[in-house]
């Protein structure tokens, strides 16, 4: 079947067998990698990219259900040089270790902070309920999804100094 | 992993759908949102000639009301019900479950038709649908029928639903305004199948006695369970902890479970038990402050 797809903005038009699975979709015929996979089960959202804002399992879904539809990969959240807040973020809290679980976890903060620009923890924690790090016990994570909001906002108000990290020993 | 072949078509239009589904009867599958299907394919323990896809059919998303009813899209998303937040007060028990299913990235694909048709004794809309009585409508080439939630469960992964037919919605009778309801659900995980689930919901008259009780169950059968001996006991009954106590105790008995990793056939009983009775709890105490 043609598959017709916009892949980070990009409209994508690819012959694939209705057996395709979107992240092979992506990862094989548009060669972007950012996407993991991880358990490939539907358990630990290392797949994870938006379909129309929202998270979802990539997975887990036919790339022909993705037809006509926006798709968004970890590749598709900087803007150019400018990296997205959720990523200088994880890069100044250091959210991450190993990094597999990264892409997908950003993925879910970028849509968490679309719908609700001032996440509480419990809120954040809630969001990434469905994406599994083996390595941080979470708290870098959560912190960096915090930092990202507070950061967004404080851009649209007025800059303000970079100091005052509480990255701790992770 | 990745799915054996099958052909795949998307039909934009409802009849076109069902005129496929005539033809192809047990060969086609219908995929929804694909939340429990995909899994099944990519482990190849389903392996369909043909996929028929209804995400493209106009009409099968969305919650609306008309004529007493709320009337569910069988489309529509899980992550739409949750928040579905004007129906609190109403029909709790809806916008409990919802956020208690599987993981917010499954609740933004898997869909509430969808979860019932795959009719796995562990889902969780099977309770909810069984303690408020719905009823789905399944369309066909040769017209509509309506099929009460208590008939459509056959055994695990089975259902009364023809090959031929494609369930268009789920029309929950709304309560009136003494009316509450809550879901339980003991999981190890987020995105882990229930353990045990307990869905409640509760109508009172004015004199403040059960005028109507529903309790479904989950991951304790064959299929879904409704426990309707311990429904019956309530009706008429005053709110009392006697009274809940002993429905908890029915609802227990009618419960089925088998002993897995999960836990053992005599823990989860109880976890019924405890569960319905915290459930009807919560139910009483909203009912009676929707109606105050």
């Amino acid at each position: 079947m043609n598959l017709s797809v916009t892949v980070n903005g990009t409209q994508q038009s690819a012959d694939v067998e209705g057996r395709t699975l979107l992240v092979d979709f992506i990862r094989t015929r548009l060669g972007l990698t950012g996407t993991h996979v991880g358990c490939d089960t539907s358990s630990c959202g290392a797949c994870t990219v938006l379909l129309d804002g929202r998270p979802v399992k990539s997975c887990t879904m036919l790339a022909a259900q993705a037809a006509g539809r926006q798709v968004t990969t970890v590749e598709g959240l900087a803007d150019g040089a400018t990296l997205h807040p959720v990523q200088e973020a994880f890069h100044t809290e250091h959210g991450l270790q190993c990094g597999f679980c990264t892409p997908g976890m950003m993925m879910v903060a970028a849509a968490l902070l679309e719908r609700n620009a001032n996440p509480s923890e419990e809120e954040i924690r809630w969001a990434i309920s469905g994406n599994i790090c083996r390595c941080t016990g979470y708290m870098n994570i959560v912190k960096a999804i915090r930092r990202a909001a507070e950061q967004t906002v404080e851009v649209h108000s007025e800059p303000v100094p970079a100091s005052g990290s509480t990255a701790g020993v992770s | 992993m990745f799915p054996a072949a099958f052909d795949y078509i998307a039909p934009a239009s409802l009849d076109e759908v069902l005129r496929i589904l005539k033809e192809g009867g047990d060969e086609a599958k219908v995929l929804a949102g694909g939340q429990s299907l995909v899994p099944l394919l990519k482990l190849r323990f389903a392996t369909p000639s043909l996929v028929v896809d209804i995400g493209h059919v106009e009409g099968l998303e969305g919650i609306g009301r008309d004529d007493g009813t709320l009337r569910i899209g069988s489309r529509t998303r899980h992550a739409d019900v949750e928040r579905a937040t004007d129906l609190r007060g109403r029909l709790d028990l809806l916008l409990d479950a919802a956020p208690l299913i599987s993981d917010p990235l499954v609740r933004n694909m898997g869909t509430v038709g969808g979860s019932l048709c795959h009719a796995d004794p562990a889902g969780d809309w099977g309770a909810v649908m069984l303690a408020l009585d719905a009823e789905l409508v399944a369309r066909s080439a040769e017209g509509s029928r309506r099929i009460p939630i208590a008939q459509f469960f056959d055994g695990p992964f089975t259902t009364t639903l023809h090959p031929d037919e494609l369930v268009t919605e789920v029309a929950v009778p709304l309560p009136g305004i003494r009316a509450g309801g809550t879901y339980l659900k003991l999981e190890r995980k987020v995105g882990d199948f229930a353990t045990v689930g307990v869905a409640v919901h509760a109508e009172l008259d004015g004199d403040g006695n059960f005028s109507r009780a529903g309790i479904g169950l989950c991951a304790v059968g064959a299929t879904s369970l409704k426990a309707t001996a311990a429904e019956q006991a309530l009706i008429g009954r005053e709110p009392s902890d006697e009274a809940i106590a002993e429905a908890a105790r029915l609802a227990a008995a009618a419960s089925e479970p088998r002993g897995d990793q999960r836990g053992s056939a005599d823990y989860k009983r109880d976890v019924v038990r405890v569960f319905v009775q915290r459930g009807l709890h919560t139910a009483v105490d909203r009912a009676r402050r929707a109606a105050a």
